[in-house]
């Protein structure tokens, strides 16, 4: 148990670094735009003190980090009056900074948006898994014969059509032709059905192959023929020793698809015009240059996916004792 | 190796070689507009047909699969290299080399998703194809790294290992010779599914219109345009087309990741 416990404090320790280190690099891409973004945000006719007061509001005017470097004055030391360290203490606030276009709170603009994109995401998942572990697992038992072939068939035909070849294909067909359902928008409850199934497609094809490959690895273990030998029934040899070995590499990929999913996202809700954090991101943030709100929306995606990631890894650890025991 | 590892192949290299040799297959200028011939049906002057502004769509696809395959093929190279070195060294040595590597700077990696870090170094960096390979082979070489750390912490601990040890084999010895070999199935299919992500990453940032930009005829541009619902219903060609090229694309990079996978265990070969 105190074995336990030190694990998970050190793995806390460890996530808790990460999410320093995503939230410095976050912070300082903004030092990556080209020229100044209160030019970029004014347009090349802004006046003078136009700049100037935009800069005052949104901080832009204070030295980016502790220390400054240019080639007349050489490193110079800026103490913690720098953005770095203001970004900092509004995120303990709670506060993302101030949206550069709607000067709005990015982080209300960011809550308002991710509960869709986060019921898309675990409707695809849910989706993508209620196909994969039984395809996977036929396809696996059944290896070279006609219904692995179909089943492998169809998994790399999800994984290689594009969610932007799959959307527009379903509208067409479920929008425009048959009107089962609307091509764009989320008023109703049904209209997450299209949206998630674009969205999971592929991650139902990879974990298809992935389940298939694990359990004709794990098929070929020592432990399979003992668990035969035994007279264990081939149903209990696979969904009892062998799925459970074998879903874990399962869960990584689970675990390390949510963050695509959620980046994934971002193209399936420009295509339905779901309005998700994905499309704040994208028509509100960079379309309209809000670096403000682009640094907000990159942070939470990433932090979220930290998160799954650590969850992911304590997953891993409870399923397989060896590894909790290395 | 089965037939469809050969198909896999042969299919890969057509696109290489059409790649390679675009302006002699190419039948039109890719840039070139018609407009009096908007949305022409397949024929035998534009064998795939026209888009908005009357480009031949054929010569579009073959010019398409340059960049495709330049942006696919340098990204999986450069991440194969780094995600092997790393991750072997993470998983062989352990203790505190793995746990700086896979519990600190694999993790800051695997932080942003692939396709969020280009999106975010494209909106604040400005878009390019440079730019876009770089955040690619960035974010790509984790993935790799972390499937050959599980798989080294597995093998190394097998009899045979043990035994090479017992005999005296170096740690290198050890790692390249007896480890490695055993530990690059699931690295042939990562890298599969690797050339796949970064081809759809490509199209993926052209149809947001944060890739390259156009008039180059990158495959996700050329989808983005025919996406409108008029268009879906009157030309569906100008879609079905680029489609079918990134699609046919990655499933021959699959067929090949499967196909040299199963080539390469004999454990499955012998079954």
């Amino acid at each position: 148990m105190k074995f336990r416990l030190l694990n998970f404090s050190r793995q806390l320790a460890l996530t808790l670094l990460v999410i320093w280190t995503v939230v410095s690099l976050v912070t300082l891409l903004i030092e990556l735009v080209p020229g100044d973004p209160a030019t970029t945000i004014l347009g090349e006719t802004a006046t003078a003190e136009q700049i100037a007061n935009f800069n005052q509001k949104h901080g832009l005017d204070r030295p980016a980090f502790f220390f400054s470097y240019d080639a007349a004055n050489g490193f110079e030391w800026n103490g913690a009056n720098n953005r770095y360290v203001d970004y900092w203490i509004g995120l303990v606030q709670g506060d993302l900074g101030t949206s550069f276009r709607t000067e709005r709170p990015v982080l209300g603009m960011i809550l308002e948006r991710y509960p869709s994109t986060i019921m898309l995401a675990i409707v695809s998942m849910i989706i993508a898994v209620c196909i994969a572990i039984p395809l996977g697992v036929l396809a696996g038992t059944n290896k070279n014969t006609l219904i692995d072939n179909a089943a492998s068939f169809v998994a790399l035909l999800g994984i290689s059509l594009p969610t932007f070849v799959i959307g527009p294909f379903l509208v067409y067909f479920f929008a425009v032709k048959y009107r089962v359902f609307a091509a764009t928008g989320s008023a109703n409850p049904e209209d997450i059905v299209l949206p998630a199934v674009t969205l999971g497609a592929a991650l139902s094809a990879i974990l298809t192959r992935m389940v298939r490959s694990s359990v004709i690895e794990e098929l070929g273990e020592d432990y399979v023929r003992t668990a035969r030998a035994k007279g264990l029934s081939e149903r209990k040899v696979v969904y009892k020793h062998v799925l459970k070995n074998g879903l874990i590499p399962v869960v990584t990929i689970l675990g390390l698809q949510l963050g695509v999913l959620l980046a994934g996202a971002i193209i399936t809700e420009k295509i339905f015009n779901w309005q998700g954090l994905g499309l704040l991101l994208l028509d509100d943030g960079i379309g309209k240059r809000d670096y403000r709100l682009v640094q907000g929306c990159v942070l939470v995606i990433s932090v979220t996916y930290i998160l799954a990631n650590t969850l992911t890894d304590l997953v891993y650890r409870r399923l397989d004792p060896r590894i909790r025991i290395s | 190796m089965n037939r469809l590892t050969y198909l896999g192949i042969a299919v890969a290299l057509l696109f290489i070689i059409v790649a390679l040799f675009a302006p002699l297959i190419a039948t039109h200028e890719v840039t070139a507009q018609n407009l009096a011939m908007r949305y022409a049906a397949p024929s035998a002057e534009h064998w795939f047909g026209t888009d908005s502004l009357g480009r031949d769509v054929f010569s579009r696809v073959i010019f398409g699969a340059r960049i495709s395959l330049q942006v696919g093929i340098t990204v999986v190279v450069v991440s194969t290299i780094i995600g092997t070195i790393l991750g072997a060294i993470a998983g062989f040595y352990g203790g505190f080399v793995d746990k700086f590597l896979s519990g600190y700077v694999f993790n800051v990696f695997l932080a942003f998703p692939g396709l969020l870090l280009a999106i975010a170094l494209v909106a604040f960096l400005g878009a390019g194809l440079g730019k876009l390979i770089l955040a690619l082979c960035i974010i790509g070489w984790v993935g790799y790294a972390r499937v050959i750390r599980g798989q080294v912490l597995k093998v190394r601990e097998y009899d045979f290992v043990q035994a090479a040890r017992a005999l005296g084999a170096s740690n290198r010895r050890i790692l390249f010779t007896h480890i490695l070999p055993n530990a690059i199935q699931p690295l042939i299919v990562q890298a599969s599914l690797g050339m796949a992500g970064a081809v759809l990453s490509e199209a993926s940032l052209s149809f947001l219109g944060l890739g390259i930009p156009p008039p180059a005829p990158s495959w996700g541009t050329m989808i983005e345009e025919a996406r409108g619902l008029d268009i879906l219903y009157n030309a569906p060609h100008v879609l079905f087309f680029p489609g079918f090229a990134i699609a046919l694309t990655v499933l021959a990079f699959n067929f090949i990741g499967d196909g040299l996978r199963e080539y390469l265990d004999p454990k499955q070969r012998k079954r």
